[in-house]
């Protein structure tokens, strides 16, 4: 009875090319928008803010990234950790190296940076598809890795290859408190989630699309192979660039090379499945999930012995168990993750409460 | 010279150890069409259950079949809980719901037996022999000799007999094999066991190496750059491409790293074999696919 798009009519072709093109849906999109912009800074408290919801929102843009490249363009990656490993070091680089260059610049500087390592390693997916590339990708994560644990230059000789985020300012005003590293973080993830929404409808988009179904084919019809795998994984490391940049700056402050390890490229992957491939949507739930199912295991289970003796270790390990098993259970109940469910959810609304 | 053969000898030893694990992944890959990321968990499993009962005072042989049973029932249980629910989805489900096996694994035996470290003592010293000149430990020649012995059992098993003959069309076209009658479920369960064999024996060379402990898990990324090498499909791949990882690892680390720092046998495998997919994208021995519109 709410959700309904009867008599909403297109009349110019702009409003048939909106992103939303349901007045419900952008009314939906405008309220989120202010719950977490005006909403949340005003109520969260300074844990909530900066050890959830900054995080998440920052897995969030990675998992928007991994989505272009496996999602969209269809290429397997497991270096996604070792693309936000270049963008955090490449920001820390550039602001200790360059003063006087603005936080912004300083970030798409960062994600470009990031945008050259990942083409070149996507250079192999011209020959090579499927787990080999998946494999072969893994190489950009163990040598990136080596790399700034090695060379002490990258993080500026430091003990370890630990490196410490310059504090953060823009246009003067120091961006050191939770609510403003949130907006800065949450202004950044909204535009960016922006332009891969509008990128997906784009003719670059389509192509993606095309190469994800069939090569071969697509390449039959025109459409330049080299140029759109490249640019995805180009595009795709420019995210998480980003995103390790401001996992760097606006949410660890300190970080190891160790801090973005194979663990945390599966653990993008798996928000990229569970939220729903190829979708921008996806990706944040997805990331929700995966931030918050752990934290509510370990609540679940402490709550559970509350007083009981258990061996330390053995909590943690169950909650493995949990986390693995549910991630088997939710692959063969929802292959398509939370956005197809979304989709059902919307398809059963348009018909409520008169489902005839 | 005499010193590089020796470098030579213990890469190529080495590098049978990485055959071993990538065997494992080769065996389901072949047969289901799975990567199965769990590969190293169950190694570790295996390692583990052994160590386990040994340490409360089981006997070697009592505690091996042990091990195996384990092993077996988590075959079956996967190929009923997650395999056949999962039949047909794409690749990357599948690869998922194994990294989500690895998990259960990993916890599941922690659990179990605790985090210690434990000391594996399978009776072979681990002394030195001289072979005309060259330094071999008497350790790597025995796990290449069961590593050998288990390709050929392999090997023979798929060229010769009945089932090796179902398992072998099940690889080629999973819905061909099912219209004459193979039981794809049975065969499944049998590859998960075979591979649960294999991992029980890996984890036993690895562990009495390295100790049985949670960085057994760890050895099988050092199994990914030897079967992209070999091909996902070919059992003498994983050997040769073991071989090749080994060799060139243990020399490029002698030669290579002091130059640029050291620590290069984590990354210098996958990027051989990235080179080396530049040229072969299917791997060494892997099947070529033929692409059609």
């Amino acid at each position: 009875m709410i959700y309904r798009e009867a008599g909403q009519f297109r009349t110019t072709y702009a409003a048939d090319q909106r992103i939303f093109p349901i007045v419900q849906d952008r009314a939906g999109m405008a309220l989120l928008l202010a719950v977490a912009f005006v909403g949340v800074p005003l109520v969260a408290s300074e844990y909530a803010l900066s050890g959830l919801l900054i995080p998440m929102l920052v897995l969030a843009l990675a998992a928007l990234g991994l989505n272009i490249l496996t999602g969209y363009a269809g290429q397997f990656s497991l270096g996604t950790a070792a693309f936000m490993s270049v963008g955090a070091f490449a920001a820390y680089n550039l602001q200790l190296r360059l003063p006087g260059i603005p936080l912004l610049v300083i970030f798409v500087l960062a994600g470009l940076i990031a945008a050259a390592v990942g083409m070149v390693f996507g250079l192999p997916s011209l020959r090579i598809k499927g787990f080999y590339l998946a494999v072969a990708t893994l190489a950009a994560q163990f040598f990136v890795d080596w790399l700034f644990t090695k060379v002490g230059w990258f993080s500026n000789y430091s003990s370890s290859g630990v490196i410490t985020a310059q504090p953060m300012a823009i246009a003067g005003i120091p961006l050191e408190t939770p609510v403003r590293r949130y907006l800065l973080v949450l202004s950044i993830v909204s535009l960016l989630a922006l332009v891969a929404k509008n990128l997906a409808r784009t003719r670059t988009g389509r192509s993606w699309m095309a190469v994800r179904d069939m090569d071969v084919a697509a390449e039959v019809i025109g459409i330049p192979i080299l140029r759109t795998k490249l640019l995805a994984f180009g595009l795709s490391s420019f995210y998480c660039g980003v995103a390790g940049a401001l996992w760097a700056f606006a949410y660890l402050g300190t970080v190891e090379p160790q801090a973005f390890d194979l663990q945390r490229s599966f653990q993008i992957l798996f928000m990229v499945i569970i939220g729903g491939l190829g979708t921008v949507m996806g990706s944040f739930l997805g990331a929700a999930f995966i931030m918050l199912f752990p934290l509510f295991l370990n609540w679940a289970f402490h709550a559970v012995v509350r007083g009981g003796e258990v061996r330390a270790g053995l909590l943690s390990q169950l909650e493995l168990v949990c986390f693995g098993a549910l991630i088997i259970v939710f692959l063969i109940v929802e292959p398509h993750g939370f956005a197809r469910l979304w989709q059902i959810g919307k398809e059963k609304l348009r018909l409520w409460p008169f489902p005839h | 010279m005499a010193f590089f053969i020796e470098v030579l000898v213990g890469g190529l030893l080495a590098g049978v150890m990485y055959s071993l694990i990538a065997l494992g992944f080769v065996l389901i890959f072949k047969a289901s069409g799975v990567f199965n990321f769990a590969q190293g968990a169950m190694v570790l499993t295996a390692a583990t259950t052994y160590a386990g009962l040994v340490d409360r005072g089981w006997s070697g042989w009592a505690a091996f079949l042990a091990a195996l049973a384990v092993m077996i029932v988590f075959a079956l249980l996967t190929e009923r809980l997650v395999l056949r629910p999962l039949v047909n989805q794409p690749q990357i489900s599948l690869f998922m719901a194994t990294i989500g096996l690895t998990f259960v694994l990993e916890g599941a035996s922690q659990a179990v037996w605790g985090s210690v470290v434990r000391g594996l003592d399978l009776g072979i010293p681990d002394t030195p022999l001289e072979v005309s000149g060259v330094l071999v430990s008497k350790f790597d020649l025995v796990a290449s000799g069961t590593a050998g012995a288990l390709v050929v059992i392999l090997a023979s098993f798929f060229q010769w007999t009945r089932t090796g003959r179902a398992l072998r069309a099940v690889a080629d076209d999973h819905q061909a094999a099912l219209s004459v009658g193979i039981p794809l479920e049975r065969i499944w369960a049998l590859v998960w066991a075979a591979a649960g064999a294999v991992a029980l024996v890996t984890g036993l060379l690895w562990g009495s190496r390295l100790g049985v402990q949670f960085a057994l898990t760890q050895v099988a990324l050092k199994a990914l750059p030897v079967i992209i090498l070999g091909g996902f499909t070919s059992i003498a791949g994983a050997i040769v491409g073991g071989l090749m990882v080994g060799a060139s690892e243990k020399v490029a680390e002698v030669y290579l790293g002091p130059i640029i720092g050291g620590g290069i046998e984590n990354w210098f495998p996958y990027v051989l074999a990235l080179l080396f997919l530049l040229v072969r994208p299917d791997g060494l021995f892997g099947e070529k696919r033929i692409e059609r519109v």
